[in-house]
């Protein structure tokens, strides 16, 4: 449980705190992925100018990319660009193409539906089931539910997804498949990605609503002659949400930084497949960008979500 | 140090789950009915479904579907093994010295743990990989352990910071015990229950992240894995009805480990921590 406060430390100091943690991880994955890409063996000049490049060309390439500078002078322009908002240029001919910034802009918001997408369907199948499978505890409802969730959990997507493009699009013909476009084009994804998230939602909210059920306030609104369904909703439930609150908005993170597996499968445009692509082709600009911009919604959401936490809790919020 | 194994029903059956793979992985290439690889390319049976010569049928280049599985269950083995091995003692040692020994060293070493913890773990292990044009076991492995150490330290950390509070640390301490004793001594045996947990979990999550770096295409270059069955199997999804055994068998394989190392890292979990008891 990621309970960032402490009993007696006010939100604004604990929100500095975070900030400067969280932005010091930042730096360092950025660091770390600039001394990793310089490190390594591999020149990035022969993967964008192919065999055949002439000698000018490749001088081209290298003076684009800023290769012939010193490593300390090409983490400045790094820094540089970061803060003029470009991220980069793209090389081998930056003129023609867009800033790195631009490219990621372009294609977060197929990352954010898919997020959006999953999350929901997630939600609308953990809920229920999970809270079924809390009330009638130690039912076959139970069971049931706790078997589904666990297999779901190890049902690994890269068998998942290519089945549902299979059943769905292929021999259905229900839904559109890899590469369309369309909002109806989301719900293949959003499916193969909800339904695992769902998995550990479901029992989250089992498991934190079995603990609530435990607890003396739920005993006394019985006690007092509450109906079942009232104790439930309106005692119970909001309690114990909390916790599955806070694992759907890291999960929500962890999506928002890119399903990198199902837009392979499904050959969308994301944030994943485009780091994918650019670590494959060693596009260095591309790679520090987006590498710096997943770390950031990491941050911002885990930040984000421990502040949600304490505002939805009194218990938390002191001071 | 001695475990009494008392599990619960479902721990029992994750072990019996894990131990079927084991089995599988050690002797799988031995009891695998044909050879993979070059020799065994049989272009007149493509595609053909279940028979007596080949049980679970044949792949696009008539390679038979069951020995693959078995040699991939013996690479899976090999490299979850080694992984979980390697980062799970990094991890042990890093979190037990960053709890013991607190101030400066326990702040750097979280610091560390902060930025692996700032980026989803996959990247990393691609970003590693992909350096290298044709990635062995080895490469691999320490793609593997670069992030996977983390869980572990944060364990060993939480352990070592409750521990220290404890009487007979602190009359250790007193009797002029030196940090290595103690640690040796005292603290690494009573991290171990948190920490099988964490082992249990992480073999599950090795096997996974290997199938979906092999199925992305940046994993081991080895005869035949799990992952790059099922990448193949997507190509030719749709070409014959039989083929979607060669679909599923893989998917199901590692459905079958990694819901065994859940099984058994949840009624390890009960067994040492008995407030979760219940909770799984």
């Amino acid at each position: 449980m990621p309970l960032g406060y402490a009993p007696g430390v006010s939100i604004g100091s604990f929100l500095l705190r975070r900030l400067g943690s969280g932005l010091l991880a930042i730096v360092g994955v950025s660091v770390l992925v600039f001394a990793f890409l310089h490190l390594v063996p591999g020149d990035p000049v022969d993967h964008l100018a192919g065999g055949e490049a002439t000698t000018a060309q490749r001088e081209k390439i290298e003076q684009c990319m800023g290769l012939d500078r010193s490593l300390p002078m090409q983490f400045v322009t790094f820094l540089g660009h970061i803060v003029d908002g470009t991220l980069g240029h793209q090389c081998p001919d930056p003129k023609g193409k867009q800033t790195v910034a631009a490219r990621i802009i372009e294609v977060f918001p197929h990352t954010m539906w898919l997020a959006i997408g999953g999350m929901l369907i997630a939600i609308v199948l953990a809920l229920p089931l999970g809270m079924l499978a809390a009330i009638r505890r130690g039912s076959w409802v139970d069971a049931f539910a706790t078997t589904a969730s666990l297999s779901m959990v190890a049902l690994p997507q890269m068998m998942f997804a290519p089945l549902l493009v299979f059943w769905f699009f292929v021999t259905l013909g229900w839904f559109p498949g890899p590469t369309e476009t369309g909002p109806l084009a989301l719900v293949l994804p959003a499916m193969a990605v909800g339904t695992h998230l769902m998995a550990m939602l479901a029992r989250m909210t089992r498991s934190s609503l079995v603990d609530v059920l435990g607890e003396d306030y739920v005993r006394t609104a019985r006690a007092k002659g509450l109906p079942e369904r009232d104790v439930l909703f309106r005692h119970a439930l909001r309690n114990a949400l909390l916790p599955v609150i806070t694992v759907a908005g890291l999960q929500f993170g962890s999506l928002l930084s890119g399903a990198i597996i199902i837009e392979n499968v499904f050959a969308r445009p994301g944030l994943g497949s485009t780091l994918l692509e650019a670590i494959l082709e060693r596009n260095y600009p591309v790679v520090q960008g987006t590498v710096l911009v997943i770390a950031g919604i990491y941050v911002a959401v885990n930040i984000l979500v421990d502040l949600a936490y304490g505002l939805a809790d009194p218990r938390i919020r002191r001071a | 140090m001695k475990f009494k194994i008392k599990l619960s029903p479902s721990g029992w059956i994750g072990l019996v789950m894990l131990s079927t793979f084991v089995f599988a992985g050690v002797f799988g290439p031995w009891i695998a009915p044909y050879d993979v690889g070059l020799t065994s390319l049989d272009l007149d049976h493509r595609f053909e479904g279940p028979s007596a010569a080949h049980w679970l049928g044949t792949d696009s280049k008539g390679a038979d579907t069951l020995s693959q599985l078995l040699w991939g269950a013996r690479s899976a083995l090999e490299l979850s093994f080694i992984v979980v091995a390697i980062s799970s003692t990094i991890g042990l040692a890093i979190g037990t010295i960053a709890g013991w020994f607190r101030g400066i060293v326990d702040e750097i070493l979280m610091r560390i743990v902060d930025i692996l913890m700032a980026f989803p773990g996959i990247l990393l292990n691609i970003a590693i990989v992909a350096v290298v044009a044709r990635p062995g076991i080895g490469v691999m492995i320490i793609a593997l352990c670069a992030n996977g150490w983390v869980g572990y330290a944060r364990v060993a950390r939480g352990q070592v910071l409750a521990l220290r509070e404890r009487d007979y640390v602190t009359a250790a301490v007193a009797l002029g015990a030196s940090n290595t004793r103690v640690m040796f001594k005292h603290l690494i045996p009573n991290l171990m229950g948190p920490a099988l947990v964490q082992m249990s979990f992480g073999l599950g999550g090795v096997i996974m992240i290997e199938a979906a770096l092999s199925f992305l295409g940046v994993g081991p270059q080895v005869d035949y894995t799990w992952g790059a069955m099922l990448d193949q199997a997507r190509t030719f999804l749709w070409k014959a009805d039989w083929v979607r055994v060669y679909a599923v068998v893989p998917g199901l394989a590692i459905m079958w480990v990694v819901l065994g190392a859940n099984l058994l890292g949840d009624g390890l979990r009960d067994r040492f921590d008995p407030r979760q008891r219940g909770r799984s």
